[in-house]
């Protein structure tokens, strides 16, 4: 597919991957610009909600960066985001999805080069998996919107 | 004073849920005597023309349970939509999809080749398959389409409250009594009422929780389970966490987990993403620092059905509630 240009939602902790993409950025590192960024107290803090969220609502791909085991500002959060990708990706292999879209991986903040490495062969991955397939269908946003309504009404008003 | 009018529609159901409503034993006669029913197929002989013959708003409140799945289904839920003042979402299979709701998992193909052509005892050569409009002797017969999704009742009409339970316990279903009593004075509950607990199950759970760390997942029947203890510390999956309470713990009561039939709590959207967490957050906890990458993921593989058992009652309601097939 030649001119799939993929979405990619990325999570990062602020201590290690989002300094880290920092440093990316002020060392002038060319990678490409298809991942939008989100920037985490500590990546063990990302719900599982907002990966699923992310697919179902059309993104290709949701990065995950967090700090080297042992090195997480919060004692352990990068051991718990680890248990969460683990059971997100079989519970994405048994909804037809494929497992490789959503990637965790360990940039420190002086990893610079290294970030701007995990996220090209990410993109690359993602490009060669083709589009997500849950993206466009207008039927989703239908229900999408038929499940904030649900789920507003759904609070005690 | 004026009796209210109750109807209770069905969609894709076990009826279990009209067992429940009789299941309120002599309260039943309390419910009888506040309200006339108009509609309830399952337990008296009602026609579908009976309902099609109400005029807009004059039903009172109705309630429809089950998954829709069927063009039937669907008309049928619209119908109860306009007929009724007031709509509840009645059970899992309405406020959230439900059992039948893991009908996502597959195709309407995938269905019809099942059981219309690969069961051995089935001979098929021709695959015929049920279809909506036959003729047939120079009749037209018809059929009630099968779609391709199972889903709940606030995903193809207004919903105003929900009671869910699978089935909804007979507690809940009596707190209906008073509020059909304060329905009589034309004042209405808010919208999007949900009749339960607003906590986890965990607030109502009367087992013991001392050491929120396990190494390992049990299935319920390899276990003896101790009887003071929480049920997930002992390594057995319990849906607690996730799930709304109000029903009373009765499957804890009974030593079974929790299966999350009550649905997410109110400000959760997706009851599978939180037991991920509550997962994540205990099992294999101990001597992460020593785990591998490959260790997390044989702790995970544990889990041998993760939609099965983290979407039971809540598939079609989930961030991403549908199988991707690619045929």
């Amino acid at each position: 597919m030649e001119d799939f240009d993929p979405r990619i939602i990325g999570f990062c902790c602020n201590w290690c991957a989002y300094a880290g993409a920092d440093l990316a950025g002020i060392s002038r590192i060319q990678y490409p610009p298809n991942l939008r960024m989100i920037r985490v107290m500590c990546s063990g803090a990302i719900d599982p909600e907002h990966i699923l969220n992310a697919l179902s609502m059309g993104a290709d791909g949701v990065f995950i960066g967090g700090c080297h085991p042992g090195d997480c500002h919060y004692m352990a959060g990068n051991y718990k985001i680890r248990r969460k990708v683990a059971l997100i990706k079989r519970l994405l292999s048994q909804m037809g999805l494929e497992p490789q879209r959503v990637r965790l991986e360990w940039v420190s903040a002086a990893e610079g080069q290294r970030f701007a490495q995990v996220v090209t062969d990410f993109i690359e991955e993602v490009k060669e998996l083709g589009p997500n397939p849950l993206k466009g269908k207008g039927v989703r946003r239908e229900e999408t919107k038929a499940r904030n309504r649900a789920r507003l009404h759904m609070r005690r008003v | 004073m004026r009796k209210l009018k109750l109807a209770i529609g069905l969609g894709s159901t076990c009826a279990g849920c009209d067992i429940a409503i009789l299941d309120l034993n002599e309260k039943i006669l309390d419910l009888a005597a506040a309200v006339e029913i108009v509609f309830w197929p399952t337990a008296m002989d009602f026609k579908l023309k009976e309902l099609e013959e109400f005029g807009e708003g004059e039903i009172d409140l109705g309630l429809y349970h089950g998954t829709i799945r069927t063009s039937a289904q669907e008309h049928i839920a619209h119908l109860l939509r306009e007929k009724s003042k007031a709509l509840m979402a009645f059970g899992s299979c309405a406020c959230f999809g439900g059992i039948p709701g893991l009908c996502n998992l597959t195709s309407k193909e995938a269905i019809f080749e099942t059981v219309y052509r690969d069961t051995p005892s089935t001979v098929n050569p021709d695959f015929t398959v049920p279809k909506t409009e036959v003729k047939e002797g120079g009749y037209l017969l018809t059929l009630p389409e099968l779609y391709q999704e199972g889903k709940a009742l606030p995903q193809v009409v207004d919903v105003d409250y929900y009671l869910p339970g699978c089935p909804p316990v007979v507690e809940l279903i009596e707190k209906l009594l008073p509020i059909i009593e304060l329905m009589k004075t034309g004042e209405l509950p808010p919208k999007g009422t949900v009749i339960a607990s607003d906590k986890t199950l965990c607030e109502e759970c009367p087992l013991t929780r001392e050491n929120k760390m396990i190494s390992q997942i049990v299935r319920p029947h390899q276990v003896i389970p101790d009887p003071q203890r929480c049920l997930l510390e002992q390594g057995i999956l319990c849906m607690g966490p996730a799930t709304r309470g109000g029903c009373g713990a009765r499957c804890i009561k009974a030593l079974m987990p929790c299966r999350g039939c009550m649905g997410p709590t109110a400000e959760v959207e997706d009851q599978g993403a939180k037991m991920i967490s509550a997962i994540a957050s205990i099992l294999g906890v101990e001597d992460e620092k020593k785990l591998s990458e490959e260790d997390v993921e044989k702790l995970m593989n544990q889990i041998k059905d993760p939609v099965g058992t983290f979407y039971r009652f809540t598939l079609p309601m989930a961030l991403i509630n549908k199988r991707v097939i690619k045929r």
